[in-house]
């Protein structure tokens, strides 16, 4: 019978199934941190258990490490201030010491955000089940594998056992037909995409993106696509692997190599989903509607395109819709009908899983050259997925680029994303972000967050206002 | 886990639609190591209002939380789990949850009902003054108002939370199967047991 890719994936890695349906499946890769971790080692400790597959869990702190200087001048450890933060922190140095799991320590260059991380060293391989503990573990799926976000418990069950109990999830085909416009980049697209179905639109599916856009797209755009799948409440999100994909994976440090790699493609060849395998649900949409995309309230469904305006609660159908919508305007300080290219912002961040691989970098840099900063912005960071992104940025001078404009150049990891390092944007201000979520206070509390792609974020910081990134620069990328 | 077969009691009638795990608890609060303490954190945000619904004098230590659509959307956090247990919450009632915020709350034994918006429309009625009954072994959801709804429940979730199983020690009872699957990965897909190449 003709199956989807997400079904193939699926069967491959079933190691048995119950008689209600529900599957214990098999985890090839496991990424992991500093927060979602420690009570999973902690639940470990206690019962006596081992780690069953140290060979196929990858650590990298990210989440909560500052993004200042980690080493002095002679190359010693600077001390993290945050008490809580070096708690957690040394922690999972015990904890990778302890059950023998690999590890890129804070000063490492191959540190960096855990999305990032694995999809650089090849450790995230098309075909493969990939989880961590962290939402946009959906990223991977840019790369043709099941990956998902999971809790501390669950990591613990892969740890002990390397499967996971799931039950097998609907499938959803979102379909892009057509070409997007110059200027519009991966990241309007699925902000498009999610304020067209809905943060909910996908709970209990797993989305498979399809259509011409996506394989024109580079890999680097497609992890920034199947990355913020779970915004649309899908547990996982990917694409089919292709050429482009393999291309991307050859020669990296963890990728296969010699015989085992020829067989590997033989193998991702046939990761497809098959003609006439059927969606639980399929949605269309057409590319060249879309313009750059931003948010304008407190849920990343809450998309506009930059020439709109500020939506009317009453434009609304569903009644808690309305009442959410006044709940965002009232928090975010916006009235409706306001032109989005007239919201002032006074902070600017370029970073998160999202969008800090060298490609979004280059996007930014390539609208700031030669520009200053506007006035308007307070704090402007710019922060590299990883280590290795940072040197690639450095030697080709896009840090120079950046600090000459006014925005700081900073060490890797998640950064405002989440507000849980000294990175967070103040009670009251508005930024221009290119991270994830714009949830309340998710920057820090009191924070009014504006979702947009690296060269919105650009555009951003050198008109102090949000932006259409096509009336400054004459051919966009 | 604390077996579980029914919760009884007064249950905050909280309503809102897409609760994400950012407001269940804040980032900040995710420093910690242990599950312990978190209930201080759960909803600060909402909980900075002096007349917030979850510290008035009917509903404070509440066992039930009724939500509206799309709970424990967004982060993948199982401190937001943490955080409702800790605040005395055993059992959420919502027109849907996330797929990632469900498990997380099954795996600490927090029971997650899902019912259609009308009957959460009742529910929040009736918890103004009177307290919710869930019972696990017959689904259902009694009011003293000779209310009664049934809610579906996974098989493997209900007899789990019923007998306090642990997932972790039953699947380690499979060790048999998972290393089948593992021979027979190494043989037909070498390439993926190979791993990170560094460990060995
Ligand atoms: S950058 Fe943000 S979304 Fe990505 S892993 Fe870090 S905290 Fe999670």
């Amino acid at each position: 019978m003709a199956k989807t890719l997400y079904e193939k994936i699926w069967n491959a890695h079933i190691v048995e199934q119950k008689d209600d349906g529900t599957c214990l499946i098999f985890i090839d890769r496991h990424l992991t941190h500093e927060v979602t971790s420690p009570q999973a080692f902690e639940s470990l400790r206690m019962a006596g258990r081992k780690v069953r597959r140290p060979d196929l869990t990858l650590a990298v702190p990210d989440h909560n490490l500052p993004t200042t200087p980690r080493v002095d001048a002679d190359g010693h450890r600077l001390p993290i201030e945050d008490a809580q933060s070096a708690a957690q922190l040394a922690a999972l140095e015990k904890n990778v010491a302890d059950f023998g799991i690999p590890y890129f320590d804070a000063t490492a260059p191959e540190q960096g955000i855990v999305h990032v991380v694995g999809p650089e060293q090849g450790f995230s391989l098309p075909g493969a089940t990939i989880v961590c503990g962290d939402s946009h573990t959906a990223a991977h799926g840019g790369l043709g594998a099941l990956a998902f976000g999971i809790g501390s418990s669950e990591t613990e069950h892969v740890l002990a056992t390397q499967t996971l109990m799931l039950r097998q999830s609907k499938s959803m085909e979102v379909r892009v037909e057509g070409d997007l416009g110059p200027g519009v980049t991966a990241k309007d697209l699925i902000l498009h995409i999610i304020g067209t179905i809905g943060t909910a639109g996908g709970t209990g599916h797993v989305i498979e993106y399809r259509g011409k856009v996506f394989e024109e797209m580079s890999i680097e755009a497609r992890l920034t696509v199947c990355n913020m799948s779970i915004e649309a409440g899908a547990r996982a999100g990917l694409i089919a692997p292709d050429e482009t994909t393999f291309a991307y994976i050859k020669g990296r440090p963890m990728a296969p190599k010699g015989a085992d790699w020829e067989a590997a493609v033989v193998y991702w060849r046939t990761l497809k989903t098959d003609d006439g395998a059927v969606f639980d649900k399929s949605v269309v949409i057409d590319a060249s509607e879309i313009e750059p995309t931003v948010t304008w309230g407190t849920s990343p469904e809450d998309t506009v395109a930059i020439g709109g305006v500020v939506p009317h609660p009453e434009s609304f159908a569903d009644r808690s819709k309305q009442e959410a919508a006044r709940a965002s305007l009232e928090y975010m300080g916006l009235e409706p009908g306001q032109k989005i290219d007239s919201i002032e912002v006074q902070n600017i961040f370029i970073g998160s899983c999202t969008n800090s691989r060298i490609e979004d970098l280059r996007a930014a840099a390539e609208v700031l050259k030669g520009r200053k900063v506007h006035p308007n912005i307070k704090w402007g960071i710019i922060v590299p997925g990883s280590g290795l992104v940072k040197m690639q940025a450095e030697a080709e001078g896009l840090d120079k680029i950046f600090t000459e404009a006014g925005l700081e150049w900073r060490e890797p990891g998640c950064s405002a994303c989440l507000g849980m390092n000294p990175d967070k944007v103040p009670p009251g201000e508005r930024s221009a972000s290119t991270s994830n979520r714009n949830f309340v206070g998710r920057q820090g509390p009191g924070a009014r967050t504006h979702l947009v792609s690296p060269a919105m974020a650009a555009a951003a910081a050198v008109t102090g206002r949000l932006a259409d990134v096509r009336e400054l620069v004459d051919e966009p990328a | 886990m604390e077996a579980l077969s029914k919760v009884e009691g007064r249950a905050i009638p909280f309503g809102r639609k897409n609760i994400d795990t950012d407001v269940i608890i804040p980032g900040h609060w995710l420093k910690t190591i242990t599950r312990e303490g978190l209930g201080a954190g759960a909803f600060e945000a909402l909980r900075k209002d002096p007349e917030n619904i979850f510290d008035s004098e009917a509903f404070s230590g509440s066992p039930i939380l009724i939500a509206g659509d799309n709970f424990g959307c967004g982060s993948s956090r199982e401190h937001a789990a943490w955080a409702l247990l800790d605040l005395g919450i055993r059992a959420v009632i919502a027109p849907s949850f996330s797929d990632i915020f469900s498990g997380n709350a099954f795996k600490n034994g927090i029971l997650t009902v899902a019912v259609p918006q009308d009957v959460i429309d009742r529910l929040m009625e009736v918890a103004q003054t009177d307290p919710i009954s869930i019972d696990l072994e017959t689904q259902t959801v009694t009011t003293p108002f000779q209310d009664r709804f049934t809610f579906e429940l996974d098989e493997f979730r209900r007899h789990c939370l019923l007998n306090g199983l642990d997932e972790v020690g039953l699947t380690l009872m499979r060790d048999e199967q998972i290393a089948g699957y593992e021979s027979k990965m190494a043989n037909d897909r070498p390439w993926m047991a190979h791993g990170n190449g560094i460990a060995a």
